[in-house]
């Protein structure tokens, strides 16, 4: 094997401009190819930490998957009822307490209870509407990031001021108001209540940092007339890859509907691997394209190399040499290319995470996220050297099945 | 008696011999390159083959070197029928014990003088490297090419290319060498140094030389000589 390694090398270090063109080819298509994919999954990493964050894992809600069945239609097979009117039944968990201890048994992660309700926010002749959230602090900062997103004030000043507000920083800012002033909300009962803003967060996710305040569990069901009352219970994981598992266990235990982070945003998955199947088909184009210079240039060898290949043949080398010659004369320039073009990719990974720029949609970046994986570096060369491998391949099938006769007669 | 009856009787195995070789090129209009030929060598002979230009020389050379295949017919390298053996058997058998001569050289142009010796060496693989290196610098030294070890083909004048090509069909020891028109395409003094190398590895190595030749001259200086006209055999004759 070493002898033919070497014959290719030399094959292909006497033809240096073709090879350096064709190696460019594939260094280009590997280069990209890593730039690219460390783009996208760092952009997505990226997004999905900030989702993650945001959201809990586990969000058990107060409905039902599917619609309750009438107590009717449990006793009248072959009959259909129309026109009946169910039960305005009280939203709301029922029992939060026993259920919060019945998930606390067997959940590997901690349990927060909430109550969410519209509120409108008025402030000096100001109003906003609100999505209003009353937590019991302490345990919600087990299950949420809000602590690290806290701009001015501390979230835990909610659990010592009992009419305490935390609000979104571009809702504070819109209203003029700030940590210290008092502002009224009003529910969606008429009822209104005053609270005083003891901080502010920012999570760079503008919805929620322009209409979502908390203020303390107690406060907010006074302010809902909902006592006692829970509408949602938000599990952060140990180990986030179990959520699907724990929600489907805790919608069985409860009869409440468990949403897991990943259902929660499904669509979103499948947007992302829509996403990715259209970038590795991208960069497989761009290798394979790079795959022709190599065609190019190994059946311009096997052409020029005609002699060569009737020499050889006659001094016993066998069809099997002869084509891994140029199989390998393919391959030593798809190696060249990957190695060239692993470090053009992590060159351009590197000043693509460099760039400092500010983007304020729905989510801020200051830099463009790079993920840095060495399996990127991996596919992308393994993808050039298959199409290395089958560019020298099919001249180096032809240059196999040269007659060596016809070449000898010819050249003489 | 020739000396080859002789073998004969003696229950003596040729190391090369030709069965009724018939080689057909395929066309419109088959074109018969060589017919029916039958002869036998054996070792460290000096074997001439002459004839007009398309008597089939060459392509009988071809065939005796495994490097086509007869249309009927079979060659028997030291009494093995090759006719069954595949591609890769033929190369194999070409390694080990054919070496060829060309007209032209036929030399890697990429590859030194010395390289160009020892890749036949370590495609056999059966010397140790060292060896290797030793041999092909003794193989070149008794040419007279030890000064040029290191050059390139094109460096060399025409007689020490195909002494380099002597060389090269020598390096794994060979029990035939092949040689088509050797001289064809040099000086007088050139093909008297070439001719010299051949005839010195007959006497000394106890190799046999086939060569395909047009120079009469030379062909009447080599012991037997099978004169082919029209792709026959016209005559086989001993100096």
């Amino acid at each position: 094997m070493m002898l033919l390694l070497r014959i290719a090398a030399t094959h292909v270090r006497n033809r240096l401009r073709q090879t350096i063109v064709s190696t460019l080819g594939v260094a280009l298509g590997v280069g990209f190819s890593v730039a690219m994919a460390s783009l996208m999954e760092g952009s997505q990493r990226d997004f999905m930490e900030t989702l993650i964050e945001a959201i809990p894992h586990v969000q058990i809600l107060d409905e039902q998957r599917s619609p309750a069945v009438q107590p009717a239609s449990k006793v009248y097979d072959a009959i259909e009822f129309h026109g009946l009117r169910p039960r305005e039944d009280l939203r709301g968990i029922r029992n939060p307490i026993e259920a919060l201890a019945s998930l606390r048994d067997w959940v590997n992660g901690n349990l927060a209870q909430r109550l969410s309700g519209q509120a409108v926010l008025r402030y000096s002749g100001q109003d906003i509407g609100m999505t209003l959230i009353g937590v019991i602090p302490r345990r919600e900062l087990k299950v949420s990031k809000i602590s690290d997103d806290m701009r001015k004030g501390t979230f835990e000043d909610l659990d010592t001021i009992s009419n305490g507000l935390v609000l979104g920083d571009k809702a504070a800012e819109r209203l003029g108001a700030g940590p210290g002033d008092t502002v009224t909300l009003t529910s969606a009962n008429g009822i209104a209540k005053r609270f005083k803003i003891v901080g502010t967060f920012h999570t760079g996710v503008t919805a929620n940092d322009e209409s979502v305040a908390y203020a303390p569990l107690k406060a907010v069901q006074i302010l809902l007339e909902k006592p006692d009352i829970i509408n949602s219970i938000s599990i952060r994981l140990a180990n986030i890859s179990e959520a699907n598992v724990v929600a489907a266990r805790a919608e069985r235990q409860l009869g409440y509907k468990a949403i897991s982070w990943e259902e929660a945003n499904e669509g979103l998955m499948e947007a992302f691997l829509v996403r990715n199947i259209i970038m590795y088909t991208a960069v497989g184009a761009i290798l394979v394209v790079a795959g022709f210079g190599i065609f190019n240039i190994v059946s311009t060898i096997v052409h020029e190399k005609a002699k060569d290949i009737a020499i050889l043949k006659s001094l016993g080398f066998p069809e099997a040499d002869i084509q891994q010659i140029f199989v390998l004369e393919g391959l030593v320039i798809g190696v060249m290319g990957a190695i060239a073009g692993s470090m053009l990719g992590f060159g351009l990974s590197s000043y693509l995470s460099s760039i400092e720029f500010e983007l304020t949609t729905n989510v801020e970046m200051t830099r463009l996220p790079i993920y840095f994986s060495a399996l990127h570096y991996v596919a992308a060369s393994l993808l050039a050297l298959f199409s290395s491998g089958i560019a020298g391949f099919i001249p180096a099938r032809k240059a196999a099945r040269l007659n060596p006769v016809d070449i000898i007669r010819g050249a003489t | 008696m020739s000396s080859l009856a002789a073998q004969k009787t003696a229950g003596f195995s040729a190391l090369l011999e030709a069965r009724n070789l018939t080689r057909i090129l395929p066309a419109v209009v088959p074109v018969t390159l060589v017919e029916d030929i039958s002869f036998e060598v054996g070792e460290a002979e000096f074997v001439a083959i002459t004839g007009p230009s398309g008597s089939g020389k060459s392509s009988l050379l071809y065939l005796l070197g495994l490097l086509d295949r007869p249309t009927r017919g079979d060659v028997l390298i030291r009494g093995t029928k090759t006719d069954e053996l595949s591609s890769a058997e033929l190369s194999q058998v070409r390694l080990e014990q054919i070496g060829f001569v060309f007209q032209f050289h036929f030399l890697l142009p990429e590859f030194s003088v010395l390289d160009n010796v020892m890749i036949p060496m370590q495609k056999l693989g059966k010397l140790p490297q060292r060896d290797q290196l030793d041999h092909a610098k003794t193989l070149l030294a008794d040419l007279g090419l030890e000064e040029f070890l290191h050059r390139l083909p094109a460096q060399l004048s025409g007689g020490q290319r195909q002494r380099v090509a002597v060389a090269r069909a020598l390096a794994n020891t060979p029990d035939l060498i092949l040689a088509d028109e050797p001289t064809g395409s040099l000086d007088s003094s050139a093909t008297e140094q070439v001719f010299e190398s051949l005839q010195k590895i007959v006497e000394t190595q106890n190799t046999t030389v086939v060569a395909v030749t047009h120079d009469l001259d030379i062909a009447s200086r080599m012991e037997r000589r099978i004169h082919l006209v029209d792709g026959r055999i016209d005559y086989d004759r001993h100096r």
